[in-house]
């Protein structure tokens, strides 16, 4: 069973420990600079947004790719840079329509979310649970719940 | 290891930039921020320079757990003398300002000097330079972060601004970063302002590597973030009301300053609290509150994003102040507010707004108006002085004065010079709620002893985040103790006053000390930092941080007659609530408390105590 981020931006508060905690399990540093996952603060309207890579199925960077350096872990449904195969191209970054496969310098790859090995670092840092890592086939069910529990029926039908 | 290991110091004369390594001794001795560019500026400058001379240094200074995954790791501070007081100043910021300077490589930046024309300062990184801010002189603070990253085209930047009031050199001008948070008291902007230091503007890219024990660091930020989490304080009542959690709280207990200290209750406290900022307008069927937010790495997030009521007098024609901005905060919406008998909540958060926007420091503002009112009560200061009628309780008056006060208009520009001067002005000092020219916080001496006390010792005039004591007098944490008696306050305050500059001087927000000790901290210290960090070690950190800031004010001309109240708090009773018929009982404290510290009764650290300390 594969499992998805999931993200709830009404509760994110914009403190970015998901992003120190992306950075340094990718590159060993607290360094928002790096991470793959990233909050917007919409100063003027109150709001923060966590945005990242949404693992499409038919990923364009994936398809993209002219060395085929971004593969899937079928393990996690990830699509996962091998930065050994990687010539920094970036025709991945120009395919993806959300932006969330980027390029980076020191490096001279591409990266992307991989879901951490199914363990994603940014889900096990926020402190308000605004980023989760739930069962991909039923990332609805807690906005269903809350419906649900609006529809105010009777406790028994006798 | 916690620390970037280096410093950059900007010469404004000369207009240079030149990386140091940072003194991994004085490091080791004072652990960072607070303490540590402390120390850098009482070996800089001679105590007695005049706060807004190019002689006078400003410093603004991380932590070593600024900057990481610590909860509320994201501080900084500014440590320069006060124009205000004349004391040491340290102010404390959150937001993302600090991170970003220890993510571009700096544990700190000394500014020395002054600046032939206005500058800003652009650091990426390695990268530090001084550019041309002849086009950013008169914005305000907001105007100059949007400008700055505009023309850099690029969003990420960080700014540390300085706005009109700090320009004109406002004693109580604050230094703002990322529009509403700010290095807000002793009047750290005028200095910025006087060195025509504009903004500093920073990249950084490197991040924070290098913790000593990463392992052992992830398992104590980890165990620390579920105290905060577990704790009623920190994990529900300050996330959902933030600090305005406190203004029926302290209302209720009589410690609520009003009208200039007249009263210790405020009948329009309820108006003015956080539970009215939860409550939905009859003008637009609105909460004020709109969302709550947190500074880099905090996992309390107490900060206030709210949306003023459009049709209030205040705004009604200026949609520029109709977006989410941040506020009320509860010592803002006191000093505003209950200081000044104004109940209009709309108000207050406009004269935050403007606080916010041109960089002035809301408690010493509204403090100073508070004076105002009383003056113009009694008859010594004229409509046609002040120019607009100006009785307590008049929200008109709030709003108008605010804006003279940011932009130097008219008899704003008397108001900027603080309550202490400009009662002393108009032949009335005694009406001037300040220690050592610092106006008080949201706390009132009578109801809270151990306040008294703490306000008559702070290293930079009246002010509560030097040792919180109404965490234990009226929260019980640690323990509870009783707010109305002087006995066992002497202790209590130095225990708060090491220990706060502690946590101060880590990188990381006081509030923490709501759930944490320095238990808590110690091992987030101790993984992070080179060196050994044991209890025994933080605990004489803070007490020398503390003797080596009082050392600078002896020096500076601060004498024991400096730490003392108003005549006011002293003779006149509480008239209502718990303490009513008391006044304060500083006079007796004061002598316990010098002997507890090891001090003199002159209140000077005796041989003794300075060579315990090795200062």
């Amino acid at each position: 069973m594969l499992k998805s981020l999931h993200i709830d931006p009404a509760k994110c508060t914009g403190c970015l420990q998901c992003e120190m905690a992306c950075s340094y399990e990718h590159h060993g540093v607290f360094n928002p600079s790096k991470s793959r996952i990233k909050v917007f603060n919409f100063e003027a309207e109150g709001r923060k947004v966590p945005y990242t890579c949404t693992q499409c199925a038919e990923a364009w960077c994936m398809n993209a790719c002219p060395v085929d350096a971004i593969r899937l872990d079928a393990g996690t449904g990830a699509k996962v840079v091998h930065e050994d195969i990687c010539v920094g191209c970036k025709v991945c970054t120009i395919a993806c329509p959300f932006g969330t496969i980027n390029y980076e310098q020191d490096s001279g790859k591409v990266q992307k979310c991989d879901l951490c090995g199914d363990n994603p670092a940014c889900a096990s840092a926020c402190p308000t649970g605004a980023i989760t890592y739930i069962d991909a086939n039923w990332t609805g069910l807690d906005k269903m719940r809350q419906w649900a529990a609006k529809a105010n029926t009777p406790a028994a039908a006798a | 290891m916690g620390w970037a290991r280096k410093i950059l110091r900007v010469n404004l004369t000369e207009g240079t930039c030149t990386p140091e390594p940072l003194n991994m001794q004085w490091a080791d001795e004072y652990l960072g921020s607070r303490g540590l560019a402390s120390k850098y500026l009482v070996s800089e400058i001679d105590p007695k320079v005049d706060p807004l001379s190019p002689e006078n240094k400003m410093i603004m200074a991380t932590g070593p757990l600024t900057g990481t995954m610590a909860s509320t790791g994201g501080r900084y501070t500014v440590v320069t003398k006060g124009p205000l007081t004349g004391a040491i100043a340290c102010s404390n910021s959150g937001g993302f300002f600090g991170a970003e300077m220890k993510f571009a490589g700096w544990d700190m930046i000394i500014f020395e000097g002054k600046s032939p024309k206005p500058v800003y300062l652009f650091v990426e990184n390695d990268r530090a330079e001084l550019r041309d801010a002849s086009g950013l002189w008169g914005k305000s603070c907001w105007e100059t972060e949007e400008t700055i990253k505009h023309q850099h085209q690029d969003p990420q930047i960080r700014v540390s601004s300085i706005g009109r009031a700090g320009e004109n050199q406002v004693l109580f001008a604050c230094v703002v970063n990322d529009l509403h948070r700010a290095a807000g008291r002793s009047g750290v902007g005028a200095v910025m302002g006087s060195k025509n230091l504009k903004a500093v503007a920073l990249r950084g890219t490197q991040g924070v590597g290098g913790i000593k024990d990463f392992k052992g660091f992830m398992a104590a930020t980890t165990a620390a973030k579920k105290v905060l989490a577990d704790n009623a304080v920190t994990g529900q009542g300050l996330p959902k009301y933030g600090t305005q959690v406190l203004m029926n709280v302290i209302n209720e207990i009589g410690s609520l300053p009003t009208r200039n200290h007249k009263d210790v209750q405020f009948e329009d406290a309820a108006k003015i609290s956080a539970e009215a900022m939860h409550e939905k307008r009859a003008s637009d069927g609105k909460s004020q509150l709109v969302t709550n937010a947190a500074c880099f790495g905090c996992t309390i997030a107490c900060g206030r994003i709210s949306e003023i009521d459009k049709g209030h007098f205040t705004v009604v024609n200026k949609p520029e102040y109709w977006g989410a901005s941040g506020g009320l905060e509860y010592e803002a919406a006191w000093a505003l507010g209950a200081a000044n008998g104004v109940g209009d909540l709309e108000a207050l958060q406009y004269a935050n707004l403007l606080c916010n926007e041109d960089g002035m420091d809301p408690i010493s503002f509204g403090a100073t108006i508070g004076a105002v009112m009383e003056l113009y009560e009694m008859g010594v200061l004229t409509k046609e002085q002040i120019g607009i009628d100006a009785p307590f309780g008049s929200a008109e008056a709030l709003a108008r004065l605010t804006e003279m006060t940011a932009r130097g208009e008219g008899f704003g520009v008397e108001i900027g010079q603080g309550s202490k001067r400009l009662c002393e002005k108009y032949g009335h000092p005694e009406l001037s709620m300040t220690v050592k020219g610092q106006e008080f916080p949201a706390y009132d001496a009578r109801g809270i002893q151990g306040m008294g006390l703490t306000y008559a010792t702070s290293n930079r005039g009246a002010c509560h985040l030097r040792s919180y004591t109404v965490a234990s007098e009226v929260l019980g944490i640690p323990v509870k103790t009783d707010p109305l008696v002087t006995e066992g306050k002497p202790e209590l305050v130095k225990a708060f006053q090491d220990a706060t500059a502690v946590f101060d001087s880590a990188g990381i927000c006081v509030f923490t000390s709501f759930a944490w000790t320095l238990a808590d901290v110690q091992p987030q210290v101790q993984a992070a930092c080179d060196g050994d960090w044991s209890m025994d070690k933080l605990n004489l950190v803070g007490e020398r941080i503390w003797n080596m800031e009082r050392q600078f004010n002896t020096a500076a001309g601060f004498t024991r007659k400096d730490d003392d109240l108003p005549p006011r708090l002293k003779t006149e009773p509480a008239q209502t609530g718990p303490a009513k018929g008391l006044v304060s009982g500083i006079d007796k404290m004061i002598p316990e408390y010098y002997q507890v510290r090891g001090w003199t009764p002159e209140g000077v650290p005796t041989e003794e105590t300075v060579a315990r300390l090795g200062l």
